[in-house]
């Protein structure tokens, strides 16, 4: 049966671009009106938005738009946690008046019955009370505890038990039996003449208690995701027809100016088109520093403008912008469950039905084999075990952990992708880490000039840059950047040609000109021997030296270095501390890879490696027995991620789109690995700590309810003891996942 | 009190318990292809908890929350990847594609909220 309620019909708003006429309208009209379920579709041309009605997927279309040749993106809120924080407090406020009302009535009644201040069942006077009684105590389970009763019957009726069916089935027949003792008083055994009113109400009590209290500390496993919207602006200063104005940020549209003065945070997504200055991104990406920006630089939405004022054109809006897709990103691993989690879902998804059938087989037990007061016990020991048993602390052992470990991680700026993502993390044995970008900067600089006799060193940077000016080689543009720094005068090349695997060769100043390795100078027996023999020692120094020869005669060396990241050596010494074996992965060669190695302290250096084979390397470290974790940049790196048991994309900024990673690390610093791999762990500890927790409490708290240590020691476990145990079992739960919050990145200390 | 009246009584209650919650499956609802499909959140079920879809064809699943307690917050579709963050009170759209025939779990983070598209 599908309900009826009353749904409204969707409308989604979308910003076009790209429309340069009113005849646009009508095509982009048209468009949207042939997606399936737009009922309605309308264009406004001033404004560059189109309104659609219907029942359909936003992306859908913006894919509609933009086959028809235009752009499009959807007009959306910035979100909002205060709605959703107001009903949350509402609902805990209920719970509370819940608790008390039902624990007004159930006190009094528990704490007067050992002092004999209740009046007896079997006189007339006795009989009216514990008739009003009963009547207060049905109030109680109507008002506090209505939404058990109901959540159960629907339950039932769905073929659907849940943990309302037991506490109502343990209250509700605790009521039930206590009025048939109290009403009919002939047809209970006098021995099991008790009422239990007192129970049934003291249980309610503490269970809207427990929920309260569990919705308390629910609310701070979300902080993560409440920190990242927080960060979103909520205005932005754009200019429309020459004037400036500040709109909702959700008016904003695609390709509109907009304007950031010094203080303020950066609105949308989009590209300097007008002034300079720097950026701090670390909300985003937890890097520290912040980042120069100029005209054609990308600035991201919700970072923070410091020094300069500056105009950027809207590329990335709503949906679209790294905040929004991060906040995605990490929304959805939130949801996801590693396979750790698997058996607790599994014992969840069948443990009420279990739960009832041991009711019934303890109910029989007690029934036939019980001491007298047996009606008494029988349905003490059988309420005991309905309250007793929590399937929620089952469920909820994994995903609050994840809930709060992946929110954690987002702090540091490590995206992590799913949780099995982060299970496999914890359980890595090695790590391969890629060299350049990763262990070094990235960026090569020269770092010495070695003039053979004759020469000096601005000449040598000179003719060196001139030929390199027209290789796109990365140590190329290192040599061309140090010429432009000293303000050298460069030279046009002819016959330029790159040798593969050995430098280049071209013509400058009508000279035949030579620039490479030791094998290029080899192969055109140009003698080195006039040239100061530093090669070896500059090698040592992971320092790659390059030759100059100038018409067959040796005219310098130049030596260039990709520099080790000032916190490499120390975040390398917590991999090792957290007992991972450290290897580096480069196509250097092995006498530079060495020397960066010694520099940064890792285990195992794989040197030589061209670019397609580092996935091979990792697949052979896996065969070893290895589990192996590979950093490396999204893009170069992809395969090699892909094979890894988990890829840390390395550096991403905030380009969050990197599908290879299993993990993103939004800032440059190999510390983000040592604190993801921490986290990791830290969480799947965590997980096994709360269902170890939760298996226990009704592995052991069921069989104990149900009376097996009577025999033994006489102990039968009042159903209210159990009631106080099993509200406090989820929020146990929760508390314990809550204290991943404290969690510290070791690159602090 | 003759036991054997109230023992034979326990055990088809358990042999109901068994067939009711495990063995019974209810008969999926069916809905037109080209609207939302309404799902109501609240009192421990989802309304309707089964519902026959084609395999292979998006479905949008229209969420109207009405239980404002934590544990109804989120729908997992487990096996489709697809979770999704209800709001209390308004509706919200889920968009999801069985790829083949087959059932397709859908739960709270509990999985004490339970229900099923039935792909055929």
């Amino acid at each position: 049966m599908t309900a009826a309620i009353p749904v409204p019909a969707t409308a989604h708003r979308l910003s076009l671009s790209g429309m340069s006429c009113a005849g646009c309208v009508a095509t982009v009209e048209n468009a949207l009106k042939n997606v399936p379920g737009v009922t309605e579709a309308s264009v406004n041309f001033a404004e560059h938005t189109a309104t659609v009605q219907g029942v359909v997927d936003p992306k859908t279309l913006i894919a509609a738009v933009t086959a028809a040749g235009y752009g499009a993106a959807e007009l959306r809120g910035a979100e909002d946690e205060s709605e959703k924080e107001a009903a949350e407090l509402a609902h805990y406020r209920a719970l509370l008046r819940k608790f008390i009302v039902a624990g007004v009535v159930g006190l009094p009644l528990m704490l007067a019955e050992p002092f004999g201040l209740m009046p007896m069942l079997d006189t007339s006077g006795g009989r009216v009370f514990w008739l009003a009684v009963g009547a207060a105590t049905l109030g109680v389970l109507i008002y506090a505890g209505g939404h058990f009763f109901r959540g159960a019957w629907k339950g039932l009726r769905a073929h659907n038990a849940n943990m309302d069916t037991l506490i109502a089935l343990g209250t509700g027949a605790a009521w039930l039996y206590s009025m048939l003792v109290v009403a009919f008083p002939g047809i209970v055994p006098s021995l099991a003449r008790h009422a239990y009113f007192e129970a049934a109400a003291i249980i309610i009590a503490l269970i809207n208690l427990g929920q309260a209290l569990e919705m308390r500390a629910r609310g701070k496993t979300s902080e993560a995701i409440k920190r990242l919207i927080g960060l979103q602006p909520k205005t932005a200063r754009v200019i429309r027809d020459g004037k400036e104005m500040d709109i909702p940020i959700s008016e904003v549209g695609l390709d509109e100016t907009i304007r950031v003065r010094p203080g303020e945070k950066i609105p949308v997504d989009g590209v300097i088109i007008d002034g300079h200055s720097s950026v701090d991104e670390s909300m985003l990406t937890g890097e520290p520093m912040p980042v120069e920006k100029k005209v054609g630089d990308e600035v991201v939405g919700a970072t923070l403008n410091k020094s300069g004022s500056f105009l950027f054109q809207a590329r990335r809006i709503g949906a679209d912008t790294a905040l929004a897709r991060i906040i995605e990103m990490v929304r959805r691993a939130q949801s996801t469950k590693p396979a750790i989690g698997r058996l607790a879902d599994r014992i969840a998804a069948v443990f009420v039905p279990a739960v009832l059938i041991i009711a019934v087989v303890t109910f029989l037990a007690w029934f036939n084999f019980g001491p007298e007061p047996k009606l008494s016990y029988t349905l003490v020991a059988t309420m005991t075990v309905l309250i007793i048993a929590c399937p929620c602390a089952l469920g909820l052992a994994t995903p609050i952990s994840i809930m709060v470990g992946v929110g954690k991680a987002a702090e540091y700026g490590i995206l992590i992708r799913n949780g099995e993502a982060l299970q496999q993390a914890g359980q890595l044995t090695a790590i391969v880490l890629d060299k350049t970008g990763t262990v070094t900067a990235g960026r090569p600089t020269v770092t010495a000039l070695v003039p053979a006799p004759g020469w000096d060193e601005p000449k040598l940077l000179a003719v060196t840059a001139s030929i390199e000016t027209s290789s796109e080689h990365p140590l190329a543009e290192a040599i061309v950047a140090a010429a432009k720094e000293k303000g050298l005068k460069l030279s046009s090349a002819a016959s330029f040609e790159a040798i593969t695997g050995h430098g280049v060769s071209a013509t400058v100043e009508n000279k035949k000109v030579l620039f490479g390795n030791a094998r290029l100078m080899e192969k055109y027996r140009i003698d080195l021997a006039q040239l100061p023999a530093c090669a070896a020692e500059l090698a040592a120094k992971a320092q790659t030296p390059m030759y100059l020869a100038v018409d067959g005669v040796a005219a310098g060396i130049v030596a260039v270095a990709d520099p080790v990241k000032p916190d490499s050596k120390a975040a390398i010494a917590r991999l090792h501390a957290i007992g991972l074996k450290v290897v580096m992965i480069t196509g250097d060669t092995r006498v530079t890879a060495e020397a960066v190695a010694r520099e940064v302290g890792v285990d195992e250096v794989l040197a030589e490696v061209l670019p397609g084979d580092k996935a091979t390397r990792v697949a052979e470290l896996q065969q070893r027995g290895e589990i192996v974790g590979m950093v490396g940049d999204g893009i170069n790196d992809a395969p090699a991620l892909a094979q890894a048991d988990v890829g840390y994309a390395i550096g991403t900024g905030t380009d969050v789109a990197i599908e290879s990673a299993d993990v993103t690390l939004m800032r440059g610093s190999l510390h983000g690995v040592a604190d993801a791999i921490a986290i990791s762990r830290a969480t799947v500890r965590n997980i096994k700590q709360n269902l170890f927790g939760a298996f226990i409490y009704n592995v052991f708290g069921i069989p104990v309810a149900a009376g097996v240590l009577y025999p033994l020691t006489g102990l039968l476990l009042n159903p209210i003891i159990a009631g106080a145990a099993m509200a406090m079992s989820s929020v146990t739960v929760v508390s314990n996942a809550n204290r991943l919050r404290w969690f510290k990145s070791g690159s602090s200390t | 009190m003759n036991a054997w009246p109230v023992n034979l009584a326990g055990l088809a209650l358990i042999g109901l318990i068994v067939w009711w919650f495990w063995r019974y499956r209810p008969k999926a609802a069916r809905v037109a292809g080209s609207q939302p499909i309404e799902v109501v959140v609240a009192d421990g079920v989802y309304t309707p908890a089964r519902i026959e879809v084609p395999a292979g064809k998006p479905v949008t699943l229209r969420f109207l929350r009405k239980d404002p307690s934590p544990c109804a917050e989120k729908a997992l579709f487990d096996s489709l990847g697809v979770s999704a963050d209800l709001p209390v009170g308004k509706p919200l759209d889920v968009t999801v594609t069985p790829p083949r025939p087959g059932e397709y779990e859908f739960t709270c983070q509990m999985r004490m909220y339970r229900g099923a598209l039935v792909a055929k």
